[in-house]
């Protein structure tokens, strides 16, 4: 682990030793955690809360469970044995996006699943983290071409970090959570990105030919995502 | 054995094309040879008479595949029949329609299956299936306009897809009306017990299924608009390791091989086909060993010790198979006529890897039965629920574990022998229980033959002699097979029958590309085993029909 992802741990050599070892004096060795020797036995730790949070939000990551195609049978072996993402502080899967914090996109997103992708995702709590897991989540991968097929999960949600491969080995995966984790401790926000497809009301869309050929289909109010297929990459 | 063709227009030990004919008598407008059985083209208002008459005078009971596609002047469903105590026998039902109004007879009253099937073409094709029940998209979301598969279908027109479907179950009260006691339960598409992206909706009665209806077309990836648009040769053999994608790369790879092979007349040689059978088994393993850790957490909500075995086995085996093919799970290892390259220097390295893990293996499989099939709480929940009857999964097309835990003795690779599976010595599964326990054990057993398999293929393959180990045979840089040359064949993949229907047009890709998913008709079996079970049952149900999502959507 990189001392990086612990940005509040000081230099205590020095400022701290007498306190500690005054504290100290007399107890035996049962209070004996490497935090306490990491910090002292002073019971104030000096950084910023920000800094803090994030090394917090990064130590401690809930996956929310969310298979999709071919990549989350990898994703899978990288929870189980061998793999055990658990060992890195981010390994316990939530079947509920209201208690997740990482969400892995693995898998091929196609027009009837995106919208249904975005409430999920829009379910979770913030601050939330996401995870593009495979070539289809780039650029729609080895289907770029198909007619049902979205060019990459970032038209619908933004995305953090991206993991090529088809699919992207285990290994492979690892590596880009704790990439992941690395940001948010170091407090690197996701960049903002542009989303084409966003699911709004039926009845602000602008009225063309096919809104008029679906108004009879479809209420004014419901939520509808809308492809504009021609303008996609 | 090696591919070898079936005469077109014979139907061995069976009837001939000519008697079929005669059975079918003035029906029969046309006749076509498809390379794997006689075409019969009948007129669009018969459909139903023709299949009744093949159905019940001639013995084909199973409805593997249906096709619909356009062409310049027409639209063409094709009924692909076969039997299932004989799969080398069968037929063809051609059915053209009006280019103005395709308009076509469902086959639904005649084989329950073709109610998806039909849904399908509609959706994808535009062909409307006469006096069928419930015809509306089922791939494509229900807004979509146009026909992606169709002549004159525009890829960039702009398309608009709605929430509606997705109401959600939390949000207003779900019942269905004011004074029934039915309650309306959304399961998926995002949910952990649905194995991917499908979606169940569920009425229910007290805790009582009163109906199911699948919702599917998640995750449909256009495979067949890409099979379509690439070349035989070399493009196309990738795309087959992303339909069943739980490690059955190699069987499906093996689906399109065969189907290709056939069309253009290529020869495997002996030596390629035992590398085959090796690695194809190694995957049904890998796909069987999933369907197991994902049961256990359906029915236990196990996460911990049987999912972690099971996928500790897979581990190993993808070891092999990475040795083997140079990937862990999209392999792209077959190549038309044979495969890309020799087993893995040192190849004594190889074989000892391999015969290791065979050797750990029973003592595995022992600790699964103790934990799995041999614990009585799993029996509990498992014997005698989600029944499916043999004649109901034969007229959903029900083929696989599926099919051979209702006790139909059906099984590709021994009934329409390929590769090298009919010199080893092996045994097809069967159990007669019909229920969610036989299923589960079914794929059990069958690891243990497809082990013994992979064991034979290791001994031949070290004493094949040095100077004849030919992995590939000549094959053209570029294939053009004869125009209008059609062809469906199938292979037995990890979940069933999985079948490829071809269209050849004289170019270099091909011009209809069909995948018949076994998936896909065993999924639809789902309502007949859980309705009037609890709904945990229903989920168990689910896991034992062991789906995968990318081959159902395709
Ligand atoms: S990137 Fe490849 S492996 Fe992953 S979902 Fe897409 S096709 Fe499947």
């Amino acid at each position: 682990m990189s001392s990086q992802q612990h940005p509040f741990v000081t230099d205590d050599s020095k400022v701290l030793t007498e306190t500690r070892d005054a504290r100290l004096a007399g107890q035996d060795d049962r209070f004996n955690s490497r935090l306490r020797e990491a910090f002292g036995s002073t019971p104030f730790i000096l950084t910023k809360f920000d800094k803090f949070m994030n090394w917090v939000r990064g130590s401690s990551m809930f996956m929310l469970q969310f298979g999709i195609a071919c990549c989350s049978i990898e994703m899978m072996h990288t929870y189980a044995v061998k793999h055990d993402l658990d060992r890195f502080a981010a390994g316990v899967p939530r079947a509920s996006p209201r208690q997740a914090d990482v969400i892995i996109i693995p898998g091929t997103i196609v027009s009837k699943f995106a919208p249904r992708m975005k409430r999920v995702y829009d379910q979770m709590p913030e601050p939330k983290f996401v995870i593009g897991m495979g070539s289809c989540t780039i650029s729609g991968g080895p289907f770029q071409e198909g007619y049902n097929v979205i060019k990459g999960a970032e038209e619908v949600i933004p995305i953090d970090i991206h993991i090529p491969g088809c699919p992207p080995r285990p290994e492979a995966l690892v590596y880009g959570v704790a990439k992941l984790q690395e940001r948010i401790a170091n407090g690197e926000s996701s960049p903002v990105v542009v989303k084409p497809y966003e699911l709004e009301q039926f009845g602000d869309l602008e009225r063309d030919e096919i809104v008029e050929q679906l108004a009879e289909d479809i209420d004014t109010d419901d939520l509808v995502m809308r492809y504009n297929w021609g303008d996609s990459p | 054995m090696s591919l070898e063709e079936q005469l077109p227009d014979t139907v061995e030990e069976g009837q001939s094309a000519d008697e079929l004919a005669e059975l079918l008598g003035d029906l029969v407008i046309d006749r076509e040879d498809h390379v794997n059985a006689p075409g019969f083209v009948i007129r669009p208002d018969t459909v139903q008479d023709a299949l009744r008459r093949l159905r019940d005078d001639a013995g084909f009971d199973h409805l593997s595949c249906v096709t619909a596609q356009e062409y310049e002047d027409r639209y063409e469903s094709i009924y692909h029949l076969k039997k299932y105590d004989d799969p080398t026998q069968e037929a063809s039902v051609v059915v053209p329609a009006d280019k103005e109004h395709p308009v076509s007879q469902s086959a639904e009253p005649v084989f329950r299956t073709a109610d998806w099937h039909e849904r399908e073409a509609y959706d994808l094709i535009g062909i409307d299936y006469d006096e069928h029940p419930d015809l509306r998209r089922i791939l494509l979301p229900d807004t979509w306009q146009g026909h992606p598969l169709s002549m004159d279908y525009d890829q960039d027109r702009p398309q608009i897809v709605s929430l509606r479907e997705h109401a959600n179950p939390l949000q207003e009260d779900q019942r269905s009306d004011s004074d029934s006691d039915t309650m309306f339960l959304n399961i998926g598409p995002h949910h952990p017990a649905t194995h991917g992206v499908l979606h169940v909706k569920a009425t229910l009665d007290g805790e009582q299924v009163a109906d199911v209806e699948s919702d599917i077309g998640y995750l449909h990836r256009c495979e067949e608009q890409m099979c379509q648009t690439k070349t035989y040769r070399h493009q196309i053999m990738p795309y087959p390791d992303r339909w069943d994608y739980i490690s059955a790369g190699l069987l499906n790879e093996w689906a399109y091989a065969r189907a290709a092979e056939d069309l253009n007349d290529i020869e495997v040689p002996e030596y390629a086909q035992i590398i085959r059978t090796m690695g194809a088994e190694l995957c049904r393993m890998a796909a069987h060993f999933l369907a197991l850790g994902t049961f256990a957490l359906d029915v236990y909500g196990d996460f911990t010790a049987i999912f972690m075995y099971a996928v500790r086995d897979r581990e190993e085996v993808q070891n092999i198979l990475e040795d083997l093919t140079g990937q862990r799970l999209m392999f792209n290892y077959f190549r038309l006529g044979g495969v890309v390259w020799d087993l893995p220097e040192p190849r004594e390295e190889f074989f000892e890897m391999t015969r290791d893990y065979l050797d750990r293996l029973p003592e595995h499989l022992e600790e699964y039965h103790d934990l799995v099939t041999g614990n009585e709480i799993l029996q509990m929940r498992t014997v005698d629920t989600g029944i499916l009857p043999p004649e109901v999964a034969k007229s959903y097309g029900a083929t696989g574990p599926v099919a051979r835990g209702s006790g139909i003795d059906y099984d590709l690779r021994r009934d329409d022998p390929y590769g090298y599976y009919d010199e080893l010595d092996w045994d097809v599964i069967v159990k007669d229980g019909c229920d969610n326990y036989s299923r589960l054990l079914v794929r059990m057993l069958e690891v243990e033959q497809s082990a013994k398999i992979v064991e034979q293929c290791i001994d031949l393959l070290e004493d094949w002699p040095e100077d004849e180990r030919n992995i590939q045979s000549n094959v053209p840089r570029t294939l053009r097979p004869d125009d209008d040359k059609e062809i469906y064949r199938a292979v037995e993949g990890a979940k069933g029958e999985l079948g490829i229907y071809m269209r050849a047009d004289g170019t270099e890709k091909p011009a209809r590309f069909k995948i018949r998913s076994p998936c896909f008709s065993n999924l639809q079996t789902l309502p007949e085993m859980s309705n009037g079970e609890y709904v945990p049952d229903m989920i168990a149900a689910l896991g034992s029909l062991d789906i995968v999502l990318g081959e159902v959507d395709r």
